[in-house]
């Protein structure tokens, strides 16, 4: 019987939870993924955070995983079956077999403006059946920060879909994490916390 | 108060330096270790050590500063991987028969050709025989506690040769994940300050180093050598006793997981441990006695230990992340058929070579190694003994 770690009303997170992030090399995908793992581990999880290097270049399909969980991690390869999926480049659904593998209680995750109808058919044409949530975090990001930063709403997004913590200590911590590393840019502070509020909101609403 | 973080273990590696605050870095960049050299600069930068950084023009050059710097009577540390340490190659030699106590942070990753910059043992494996002490690592933290215990071992006065302290290209290196630090005050304690017997620059009692020797000298420096990783044995169990007490992690010459029993023990070294360990225990609830035996001390060999460990288990699988290119083992094969003959054992042994230039090792291979294990004892034959993991054919 498996273990939950957040039992806030609803049980949501299993022993472990396995993500990977599908990406282009420069977008990012790596820095949130070692993101997602400082706050699981500041919520006191443990943690892998790491990118799976093939050639290293601008734009090309880039792999990033996180292992979250209650107990210590042992092993160190790659997820071939993930809970969950998320896609920071929704053009790589195309190219890449983005849904392989996922769990059938797992959901997959995609950037993108076309709102989850859209790329839910696009995957179901692809043969999944699974759940399929959508963030804009290019309009989230624009409308808080002005600017096209994708990893706050991304992170944000894989928080309130994979409940490996609850909101509002997320928060906390970014909050924290953000007065840190922005300490040269306050600007910066309360649009990110805008994206992660607006992301919060709005992903699995539609 | 032990310090819960979450680094990667270039991160781990850089502030077990940080701690050690050595006299003398050299280094040169290599992928997947040029993040420590970078991470340490920037404590020279900082001041967060009073180490002289010495950036180099290339890993020759590296080997040769720490060479000198020791020499002249100080701590020294590189860091290197691959292609960096096969440059190195002709100084690994002077360093370990100079008897010179310096370490080496080696994030082990395959050498070319085809040109990889991923993990594999090929880089240590090849110098396995250079005369240095070996100590593998198999995640952050034990990379991290390793380094803390490398100058302990190295600059003990039965000892008094290099230690190289590896871990797993990129899978350990650049992959971030728990690990739990010392407080400053109790790591430096633990480390000590090195106050060596004889030195270059003690005008008192002048000295060579490195000195042209004939015959009738050169072979009693190699039995002295020979013998002096002999007594690194003791030294590295006294100093992990030690690093027990203040640390609560206790280490030996290798960790065994639920080998007392074991049918079928694979043997491994690194990262690829742990994944070792789950297979192990999906086996375990199928009902087959399945146990893993980690090599953290490679250089001095735990011959004796190893087979003693092992001398109940049916079949074992030596796991090799290095081809031996002599159609016959690789150098953990080599090596653990060797003990077992001495120790007067016979049993099934066969010998895997896997993960190559970063050749991903999930459970799920691991977990067939051990299901050939047990069709090997059925069939009471072991078959081909020398094969290779998770390749297309």
């Amino acid at each position: 019987m498996a273990k939950y770690i957040y039992e806030k009303g609803v049980e949501k997170m299993k022993d472990l939870v396995e993500i990977r992030w599908h990406g282009r090399g420069g977008q990012g995908a790596k820095t949130a993924a070692l993101l997602l793992a400082d706050v699981a581990f500041n919520n006191g999880l443990y943690v892998q955070g790491f990118p799976e290097y093939g050639p290293e270049r601008m734009g090309a399909p880039i792999t990033a995983y996180n292992r979250l969980s209650r107990n210590e991690i042992r092993v160190h390869s790659n997820i071939y079956e993930p809970d969950y999926v998320v896609v920071v480049d929704e053009g790589l659904i195309e190219s890449v077999d983005v849904t392989a593998g996922i769990h059938s209680d797992g959901a997959i995750i995609v950037n993108t403006g076309r709102g989850r109808e859209a790329i839910a058919a696009e995957l179901e044409k692809k043969g999944y059946e699974g759940r399929v949530y959508a963030v804009d975090a290019r309009r989230i990001s624009m409308e808080a920060l002005g600017k096209y930063f994708p990893n706050s709403p991304l992170l944000a997004a894989v928080v309130k879909v994979t409940g490996v913590m609850p909101e509002e200590a997320f928060l906390e911590d970014m909050k924290k994490s953000y007065q840190h590393k922005f300490a040269s840019k306050p600007g910066m502070i309360a649009g990110n916390i805008r994206a992660l509020e607006l992301a919060l909101k709005e992903v699995g609403v539609e | 108060m032990a310090i819960r973080e979450r680094l990667s273990g270039n991160e781990a590696v850089a502030t077990a330096m940080r701690q050690i605050n050595p006299d003398v870095m050299a280094a040169f960049p290599i992928t997947p270790s040029t993040e420590i050299p970078q991470y340490f600069s920037s404590y020279v930068a900082n001041g967060k050590v009073d180490t002289v950084f010495v950036p180099v023009e290339s890993e020759h050059s590296a080997m040769s500063a720490v060479i000198g710097a020791e020499a002249a009577g100080v701590r020294a540390i590189t860091a290197t991987s691959s292609c960096g340490m096969a440059l190195m190659w002709e100084l690994l030699y002077v360093a370990s028969s100079s008897r010179l106590p310096l370490v080496m942070a080696l994030v082990n990753r395959a050498l070319s050709a085809p040109i990889n910059i991923n993990c594999d043992h090929s880089d240590s494996m090849g110098a396995r025989d250079a005369g240095w002490i070996q100590i593998y690592s198999e995640n952050s933290q034990e990379a991290y506690d390793n380094m803390l215990m490398a100058y302990r071992i190295a600059e003990h006065k039965d000892v008094r040769l290099p230690v190289m302290i590896c871990q797993d290209g990129f899978i350990i290196s650049h992959g971030v994940e728990n690990i739990v630090l010392l407080e400053d005050d109790i790591a430096k304690k633990f480390v000590g300050e090195y106050h060596p017997e004889e030195y270059l620059l003690n005008s008192k009692e002048p000295l060579a180093v490195g000195p042209y020797a004939t015959a009738p000298y050169f072979m009693e420096s190699r039995r002295a050598h020979a013998e002096a990783l002999k007594h690194a044995k003791k030294v590295i169990l006294d100093v992990a006793d030690e690093f027990e007490k203040i640390s609560g992690r206790k280490y030996g010459f290798f960790e065994t997981y639920k080998t007392e029993d074991a049918d079928y023990i694979m043997i491994v070294i690194g990262s690829a441990a742990g994944a070792g360990k789950d297979a192990v225990d999906i086996l375990r609830n199928q009902g087959i006695k399945a146990g893993v035996l980690k090599i953290r001390m490679f250089r001095p060999f735990p011959a004796e230990q190893i087979a003693e460990a092992v001398k109940n288990a049916k079949v074992i699988a030596c796991m090799d992340r290095a081809e031996g290119f002599n159609t016959n083992c690789g150098p953990i094969g080599s090596e653990v058929k060797s003990a077992l003959y001495d120790a007067g054992i016979q049993m099934k042994v066969v010998n895997y070579v896997y993960g190559l230039g970063g050749r991903d090792v999930p459970v799920a291979d691991l977990k067939t190694v051990f299901e050939d294990m047990v069709q090997i004892d059925k069939d009471g034959c072991t078959g081909e003994t020398y094969r290779y993991l998770s390749v297309r054919e």
